[in-house]
């Protein structure tokens, strides 16, 4: 399959730092996540699997009464849902919000959904300073990247590099320590905190009978973003729906475990509404944006519709054999690894990179961990059956459509066979190891032709 | 046509759905509260509290929690929640503690030059070693997030099994507060080549002192 980023793939390949960074990270997520799970730690857990996966599939199956279910508590409680088609949307949204109020700092906390629709960069387009404060997402918006991994954003930067990043942004002293580096990030945060005029988090889950928001974090920095300011937005993709309160215990289980290991993150924060009467702090107007973004689009195909059940976790990029050697940078949109091949063809259409399906050994990991069991293996090869069927209707794929051409004239015409088959058996040790064969051949053995076929052997036997 | 109507028909259309269905039933949410003798849940607390790398004090009466604080205070300035607990214990009353705010303002000045956070907690959860706090006049959501240092003082009754038992007690949280918080351990990242470091945003370090509820 062509069109993969072959270029700065063999860039991500060649260079032993960043391998190395990828393989330790990963490495320890997933020892981190075995530790959780095990039947002596978490006997129920594939039970809690099998609960999480039936609750998503209810939810999404019937997502229309679950999303008017949430909007009318999310009203009952004081706050206001804002439904946006797409991202020009929530710009939209946010920027005449922040007109009306006279807002000019927006502190965001780490959302997955805001990175899909460059939120950041709409915002600043129109004077609005929207900074993140999540840690590895801070030095990423200094240094201008996308998040390496849904779970930890800077994973292929080093300290050096931070070190970097921050005396060039942030005018500091250059420092390798990264305590101390924390400590930089906490400071100059500290003041955006108290001085932004909005927050912006995203949400882990949308509760329908509650109209609440989850956050889960460790840093205390969504705390802080839907606490401090006086207006709360949280901007979610409708598919973080959940019927009830009473199901986070399965979800929120899940979740931490799969993520990093940690049986519950540090924050967990139940959100519904804006300050009531008599609470002293916490915002005075909340927003929760519903995003769909292409997600209508996911939800019409019944079986790929359980792409839409994935609670970002990030397991199975951490078990992805190819995403421990690419990395995310190669990944053409934000979300990498096995999700990310399944979910980027069904928003983007199949044909924009098509090579994303095929970029899997099908292995099987990926469903293995996915702690809401969506079979990625499975949508993989619908996926690679549709990229082809595209391809075809387009007039593309030629080359392959023509090799098995012959291939099936060949193999219909028994004499030419025969002769063909002889003549491999003589010729095949005489070809040159150059081209796509030497390319092949370079790191595998290419397999003996016998000198007499099986129809010889057959009919010479007696 | 509102965003809203363009949604809500892309998702009917989509499902195949008509406006106004009801889903089919739910199974009942399997809620799992371990069958565990209540006498164990401050053994196990203190265990996965201080595992976080929390530090647990047990006070057998309300009037031993002041002179846990006062040692932990030395020197120190803190903020405390109005929570009704804190005045019973006398914490309050202490010199180094300032409390009894009304206006956020106030409150948030205070909260950002302070260098101990006080506050009750509503529940804590044994098996996860968390503290859970619900926003109310008594409680401010900053006392426990904008000082280095937050202190819990609650007392043994408050402690409930795990996640599941909180949300047999509170099966619809939103009806009490606009925000609950769970709290386990001190503020954390490891977002620079995975090293662990504590403090990041909010306390990198956590105090819980459980008083022994009266018979």
């Amino acid at each position: 399959m062509t069109g993969e980023p072959s270029e700065t793939i063999q860039q991500t390949l060649s260079d032993a730092r960043l391998q190395l960074a990828i393989y330790s990270a990963t490495n320890r997520l997933m020892t981190h996540r075995a530790g959780a799970v095990g039947p002596d730690l978490l006997p129920e857990y594939q039970e809690l699997r099998n609960d999480a996966n039936q609750l998503k599939k209810h939810t999404i199956d019937h997502l229309d009464y679950y999303l008017e279910l949430f909007e009318r508590n999310v009203i009952a409680y004081g706050g206001k849902v804002v439904y946006c088609t797409d991202s020009q949307e929530v710009a939209d949204f946010v920027l005449s919000l922040a007109k009306q109020r006279g807002a000019h700092l927006i502190v965001k906390s780490k959302s997955m959904t805001t990175e899909e629709i460059h939120f950041n960069e709409r915002l600043e387009k129109h004077q609005l300073e929207a900074v993140e404060t999540d840690l590895g997402e801070y030095i990423l918006q200094l240094a201008h990247q996308r998040p390496y991994h849904i779970v930890a954003p800077a994973l292929h930067l080093t300290r050096y590099d931070v070190a970097e990043i921050f005396s060039k942004n942030l005018g500091v002293e250059n420092e390798v320590v990264i305590e101390k580096q924390t400590r930089i990030a906490r400071v100059a945060l500290r003041e955006k905190f108290l001085r932004a005029d909005i927050g912006v988090t995203g949400a882990n889950f949308l509760v329908a009978d509650s109209g609440a928001v989850v956050v889960v974090e460790n840093e205390g920095n969504a705390r802080l973003t839907s606490s401090a300011p006086k207006i709360h937005i949280a901007v979610a993709g409708i598919e973080k729906l959940i019927p009830r309160a009473q199901d986070l215990g399965v979800f929120l289980t899940l979740l931490g475990r799969s993520a990093t290991g940690q049986p519950l993150t540090v924050y967990t924060s139940f959100l519904s509404g804006p300050r009531r009467s008599g609470e002293i702090d916490g915002p005075d107007e909340f927003y929760v944006v519903l995003l769909d973004n292409g997600r209508t689009k996911l939800l019409a195909d019944p079986e790929k519709r359980q792409s839409l059940y994935c609670i970002r976790c990030g397991a199975c990029l951490n078990h992805c054999p190819v995403y421990r050697k690419i990395g995310g940078h190669n990944y053409p949109w934000v979300y990498s690894g096995p999700i990310g091949a399944i979910i980027t063809p069904q928003f983007h259409g199949v044909l924009k990179d098509p090579w994303l399906p095929f970029a899997s050994s099908l292995c099987g990991a990926c469903a293995e961990v996915c702690p809401v069991n969506i079979e990625i293996p499975k949508l993989l090869l619908k996926l690679r059956s549709e990229v082809t069927d595209a391809q075809r209707r387009e007039g593309q794929g030629g080359m392959e459509r023509w090799a098995f051409g012959i291939w099936a004239w060949v193999m219909t015409h028994p004499r030419i066979y025969l002769m063909l088959a002889r003549m491999g058996g003589l010729f095949a040790p005489m070809l040159p190891k150059v081209g796509l064969l030497g390319k092949w051949a370079s790191q595998r053995e290419i397999p003996k032709v016998a000198k007499t076929s099986f129809h010889q052997w057959w009919r010479e036997r007696k | 046509m509102s965003s809203r109507e363009v949604v809500l028909q892309n998702v009917r259309k989509a499902l195949n759905r008509a406006a106004g269905l009801l889903p089919t039933t739910l199974a009942a949410p399997r809620l799992r509260v371990p069958i565990m003798d209540r006498n164990r849940y401050l053994t196990l607390f203190g265990q996965n509290f201080e595992k976080l790398g929390g530090k647990l004090f047990f006070s057998q009466e309300p009037g031993e929690a002041a002179p846990v604080l006062a040692e932990l205070l030395q020197g120190k300035h803190a903020v405390a929640s109005n929570a009704p607990f804190l005045t019973t214990c006398g914490v309050t009353a202490l010199p180094q503690v300032q409390s009894g705010f009304t206006e956020r303002e106030a409150l948030r000045a205070a909260c950002s030059t302070a260098d101990v956070g006080i506050t009750s907690a509503d529940y804590a959860l044994a098996e996860t070693g968390t503290l859970v706090m619900l926003a109310s006049p008594a409680e401010a959501r900053l006392i426990s997030l904008l000082p280095p240092v937050h202190v819990a003082v609650f007392p043994r009754s408050r402690l409930l099994a795990n996640l599941d038992e909180l949300l047999t007690v509170l099966p619809n949280p939103a009806e009490q507060t606009s925000s609950m918080v769970l709290i386990t351990g001190p503020s954390r990242t490891a977002d620079i080549e995975q090293i662990l470091v504590r403090g990041v945003h909010g306390p990198g370090e956590i105090y819980a002192v459980i008083v022994e509820s009266p018979r």
